[in-house]
């Protein structure tokens, strides 16, 4: 009975997910430029995309975006949720400002980080104003250091998040263990350090995916932010393949960098996913 | 309004009729008189319009000017007893609306009219989705009243496929006068004269050239600064038949650095600032200059400038003798629905009367497309951009705008385009390798 009800959402699923997956496979091997056609080229698209400048700027833009935002999610998230555990007063507060971020959506924060970092109106402006004239913050407008302003805005986002996650996690440990560990006579730190974080194994691993998953999906805040940056400066894989199939009726190339975005994800999560699973049972 | 009648609704309940039949003799008096009243409607409505169609028009005329150039054509249509559909997607080059487009045509339901102009046309045409306007075009005598250039554009295998609305000039400099007064300099002619110019403006204060940092505007700014350099036969070698030696050679280096030295003086918030904002820079004065086609006269009219007193026009230095068009048009879409065809086919007509023509560019900041108009009404800049249309147009100096898909494919174009925005934002980048990457970027299919 209940796989009868569960049939229609999964053949659904099937269909519209990985149905169209397939479907897209099939566009990247086909010369489709402004609409679908099935003419079969082979590896043409993937040749023209991997020779292509912008397509190899997306990439080392991704992967820097990518363990940046991650890895400073993690961190500043667990950061604040170890110091919001420590039985403050106004906890409940200072939880709700932080996770505040989270409520907008990522056009709304590339929006005001744009305005905030653009040097003739925003923090380079207002710094210059208070005096120190010689304050320069134009990351937005450098094509090198423009990716990391769309960083800044990610983890300012997603930070919060991380942190509920985690302080979710904490509240979950058992107390006799640290207990029995300060009977021991192990400090602060290394109570943290290794007993606490350990144990919050199951918390990385989710965390880890959901903040994955925000940053190859990352069209929005990159378009909001810098469009694409000065030039293609910060351009990522899912900015080029928008451009590509929509804008410049490439729909074959667009279809190839689809595909390539799907491996690399595949690629990485499918074997931390067997991995942890595995060493559950 | 009426409720509908849930006929699924098993409830036995004494509040209804439990017996249909019942329900069915006893009408209630007022679902008489409204039943009476909806079709005495009906009768009218017929009786007044026999052939009303619907027509959908996807543009992207969005801001001031063009907004109200657009809502002059919904009246003409209504005039006619047509309803317009309004479908605007705002983004100033029409990369959202070309989107949204596709999909549209993927899914069966095209809109009956979309703004797409350039080669595009043809691309769209070879699809096979565009309708036969041929029998429109005989009957008002297009192919004399449009220069061949243009009409050849409109065209997919020798029919009509396309109506162009207007030719807007790219290669225009807009100045604010009284800054130019303040820096105590004049408009300039030349590429040498513009950096005179821009290096007294950036003494006074002024910032010189308002500039907004998107590709597009810096392709626009670029095509005019390859045309006043290297001259129109260069242009049309280079940029329309993306001919691999003109793209590498001496005058495309020196077009480059040209180019790359524009930047200099323009501001550092110009990245992603749009051409409207950059416009009103300048009407505001906080500029000097701007590189920008002639619909930013229609900003500078909408915000109550007069064309030689409050703000100047000149064709970009070194273009007097040449004119880069972009001509916006409308392609028509095969239908399912025929009664929305006879609509349409009067859209098309009404697109190219004297009457829109002329209310149209007049708010739109172009001039008619349809040659040998009256140009009374219109003020000054329009004025000299007609006839530079029709004497560039025999001097064969009349070349399409590549950063306005006119003249190249749209991979080929945003190939280049790339390159071209990339080198104006990376200063490491040195003419050399742009121009490798200028030829690598054309071979874009």
């Amino acid at each position: 009975m209940p796989r009868l009800v569960l049939a229609p959402s999964f053949a659904l699923a099937f269909v519209f997910i990985y149905g169209l997956i397939a479907w897209n496979g099939v566009l990247s091997f086909s010369a489709s430029r402004i609409l679908p056609n099935y003419e079969f080229v082979g590896w043409a698209q993937y040749a023209t995309l991997f020779a292509s400048e912008r397509w190899s700027v997306a990439l080392k833009n991704l992967a820097i975006f990518s363990s940046l935002f991650i890895g400073l999610g993690l961190g500043l998230g667990l950061l604040l949720a170890i110091l919001l555990d420590q039985k403050i007063r106004v906890e409940g507060t200072l939880r709700t400002i932080y996770l505040y971020p989270m409520a907008l959506s990522f056009i709304v924060t590339g929006t005001a980080w744009k305005w905030i970092l653009n040097p003739g109106l925003g923090l380079e402006h207002l710094v210059q104003s208070w005096g120190w004239t010689s304050f320069s913050f134009d990351w937005l407008v450098n094509p090198d250091r423009a990716i990391y302003t769309v960083v800044i805005a990610g983890v300012w986002q997603s930070a919060g998040f991380v942190m509920a996650l985690f302080l979710a996690g904490l509240r979950g440990i058992d107390d006799s263990i640290i207990k029995a560990a300060q009977i021991d006579g192990a400090s602060l730190p290394r109570i943290y350090w290794r007993v606490i974080i350990p144990s919050l194994r199951p918390v990385f691993f989710s965390t880890l995916l959901v903040l994955a998953h925000i940053s190859i999906k990352s069209f929005d805040l990159v378009m909001a932010l810098t469009a694409g940056g000065p030039g293609f400066a910060t351009d990522v894989p899912a900015t080029f393949m928008y451009a590509m199939s929509f804008s410049r009726g490439q729909i074959g190339l667009g279809a190839a960098s689809a595909t390539v975005m799907l491996a690399t994800v595949a690629a990485i999560v499918v074997p931390y996913l067997y991995s942890e699973l595995r060493t559950r049972k | 309004m009426f409720r509908p009648v849930d006929v699924h609704h098993k409830v036995p309940d004494t509040i209804h009729h439990t017996n249909p039949e019942t329900l069915m003799n006893t009408t209630h008096p007022t679902i008489r008189l409204l039943r009476t009243a909806a079709a005495a409607a009906a009768l009218l409505g017929a009786s007044i319009v026999v052939n009303a169609g619907e027509v959908e028009v996807l543009h992207y005329w969005t801001s001031g000017g063009e907004a109200k150039a657009a809502a002059a054509l919904k009246a003409t249509l209504q005039a006619k007893g047509h309803s317009w559909k309004d479908f605007a997607v705002a983004g100033g080059g029409g990369d959202s609306a070309m989107t949204v487009l596709k999909s549209r045509v993927v899914s069966g339901n095209a809109p009956a009219a979309a703004q797409i102009k350039g080669p595009s046309i043809q691309e769209w045409g070879a699809e096979g989705v565009l309708a036969n306007l041929d029998d429109v075009a005989k009957a008002n005598n297009w192919d004399a009243l449009l220069p061949k250039v243009v009409s050849d554009v409109m065209k997919y295998k020798g029919n009509y496929v396309a109506v162009p609305v207007n030719v807007h000039r790219v290669n225009w400099l807009w100045a604010n006068p009284e800054a130019l007064k303040k820096a105590n300099t004049k408009m300039p002619t030349s590429w040498d004269e513009f950096f005179v110019t821009a290096e007294a403006l950036k003494k006074a204060g002024i910032i010189p050239v308002a500039h907004g940092g998107q590709n597009w505007q810096d392709f626009t700014t670029f095509e005019s600064v390859a045309l006043g350099v290297g001259g129109a036969e260069f242009y049309k070698k280079a940029l329309v038949q993306l001919d691999p030696a003109s793209l590498k050679g001496a005058t495309m280096q020196k077009v480059l650095t040209t180019f790359k030295h524009v930047k200099d003086y323009t501001d550092k918030n110009a990245a992603g600032r749009d051409w409207n904002l950059a416009t009103a820079m300048v009407i505001k004065g906080e500029a000097g200059m701007q590189l920008m086609g002639d619909w930013a006269k229609g900003e500078f009219i909408a915000a109550g400038k007069v064309p030689g007193k409050d703000f100047l026009c000149a064709a970009a230095p070194g273009t007097a003798n040449a004119f880069t068009f972009n001509v916006d048009s409308f392609a028509m879409f095969k239908l399912k629905n025929t009664t929305n065809v006879q609509a349409q086919k009067d859209m098309a007509a009404a697109i190219m009367a004297p009457e829109f023509q002329e209310t149209f560019n007049l708010n739109k900041g172009s001039i008619p497309v349809r040659l040998n108009m009256d140009m009374g009404k219109f003020d000054d800049c329009a004025k000299l951009s007609a006839k530079d249309f029709v004497s560039t147009a025999k001097s064969n100096t009349l070349v399409p705008s590549i950063a306005h898909g006119m003249a190249v494919s749209s991979a080929a174009e945003g190939a280049i385009k790339d390159v071209v925005s990339q080198f104006w934002n990376t200063d490491t980048m040195t003419a050399e390798q742009a121009m490798d990457r200028l030829v690598a970027a054309a071979k874009t299919k």
